[in-house]
């Protein structure tokens, strides 16, 4: 497989959020603001894309009855550097999502990125494959938090887009897109979006 | 003291609930909510495996990771905190492991129940998550047992709800690009949005 491919194909064609349902909790629970969301992406595309190739270096050498727990290992030492490299240099985003960035570790696409292609594919190929993943995750998040900032309170990364009438201006905060439920409502609108396009995604009838 | 932990529990239940006020777990609450029976299922292995991590985590914490908790041993200074995360799922991990070998050896017909499910529970957000809340809340050893059996039944309240919900839904004419996954999470929101409602109650 071509590395465009592994990086590109996650995006929209085999999106991990929207067709493969993993890593939807952080999905919902970081999108309020933009800046959370920039943090928390590249730190989940960084685990993904170095578990992926660590994984994939040692494949050949992982019996295979206890390799949940050595994926397990990686990941939470991975996620363990990351936690600690925001605490010491952006300690006011980690305070706003510490238990999200440790959920990173139990986050599906990680581990199922690791069991479904590292196992299988050399160091190089899998590094993309990460790389790949995480910016599929990233384009939902991203999508996700600019709508609920922007209707939310009229912000795109803390600069203000449309004035709030309670400071003058002319914009009525939308309150419900700052409660998680909308970002429920969002990824629902892009699956559909997605799926309208791509109808080969699409669900048989039940 | 009994009113206090009984106040926890029912928070933990309707006002904190893991999946629908945290969305933790959602990979496997969106994935196995096909059917009641399976996801009623699904819902006593996480209640199980959360009463017993979440106060195992709560002594592992307080005794070995917490700063200054070593002092027992005669290290009063070190502050172990930042293997926590790795303990926590290490932790998760055996247990789950345990749990299936007992549940093997001593109930067959639980374990051939469950059996699917309890693997899966290692990866469900849930469980660490609980474990992570309990930390930051710092709650004390019997405060843990509350939480953990209230989150575990507020997680399988809310996989029972959808999973009901969802098979009525089979009969609905859903447009053909939000069948199945869309669908959804555009149930799951409205759930969540009638559960905030309980989030005005104080205990």
């Amino acid at each position: 497989m071509k590395i465009k491919e592994l990086v590109f194909d996650p995006i929209l064609k085999n999106n991990p959020i929207a067709l493969q349902i993993l890593g939807v909790c952080s999905a919902l629970a970081v999108t309020v603001q933009l800046k959370n969301v920039v943090v928390m992406c590249v730190a989940v595309t960084l685990v993904i894309a170095l578990a992926n190739m660590s994984v994939s270096i040692i494949r050949n050498h992982i019996p295979g009855s206890i390799r949940i727990i050595v994926q397990m290992t990686i990941i939470a030492s991975l996620v363990i550097i990351a936690e600690q490299f925001l605490k010491a240099f952006l300690f006011d985003q980690w305070k706003t999502m510490a238990v999200y960035v440790g959920l990173i570790i139990t986050n599906c696409i990680v581990m199922g990125r690791t069991e479904a292609f590292a196992l299988k594919n050399g160091p190089v190929a899998s590094f993309f494959d990460g790389i790949g993943n995480g910016l599929g995750y990233s384009f939902i998040l991203l999508f996700v938090g600019f709508f609920r900032e922007l209707f939310g309170s009229g912000k795109v990364f803390g600069y203000t887009v449309f004035e709030l009438s309670k400071d003058g201006g002319w914009y009525e905060a939308n309150g419900l897109a700052l409660l998680p439920p909308s970002a429920f409502f969002l990824i629902g609108l892009i699956i559909w979006i997605l799926r309208t396009k791509d109808p080969s995604q699409v669900e048989p009838q039940a | 003291m009994l009113e206090h932990y009984t106040n926890l529990i029912i928070k933990a239940v309707f006002i904190e609930n893991l999946a629908l006020a945290y969305f933790l777990g959602m990979c496997t609450y969106l994935a196995v909510s096909k059917k009641v029976a399976t996801s009623l299922g699904l819902g006593v292995a996480v209640i199980v495996v959360q009463t017993i991590t979440i106060p195992v985590n709560n002594l592992l914490y307080n005794y070995f990771l917490k700063e200054g908790a070593l002092a027992w041993a005669g290290y009063p200074g070190t502050d172990l905190s930042f293997l926590g995360l790795i303990s926590y799922i290490g932790v998760i991990a055996a247990m789950v492991q345990i749990l299936e070998m007992t549940l093997d050896k001593f109930f067959p017909a639980l374990y051939n129940t469950l059996g699917i499910f309890l693997p899966l529970i290692t990866v469900n957000c849930a469980i660490l998550g609980g474990s992570l809340f309990m930390v930051e809340r710092d709650y004390t050893f019997g405060e843990s047992v509350a939480y953990g059996l209230g989150s575990g039944i507020g997680w399988a309240f809310a996989i029972a709800l959808l999973a009901g919900i969802r098979e009525k839904m089979d009969y609905s004419d859903v447009p053909a690009g939000l069948r199945g996954l869309g669908i959804t999470f555009v149930t799951s929101g409205l759930l969540a949005i009638c559960f905030m409602s309980f989030g005005g109650i104080q205990l």
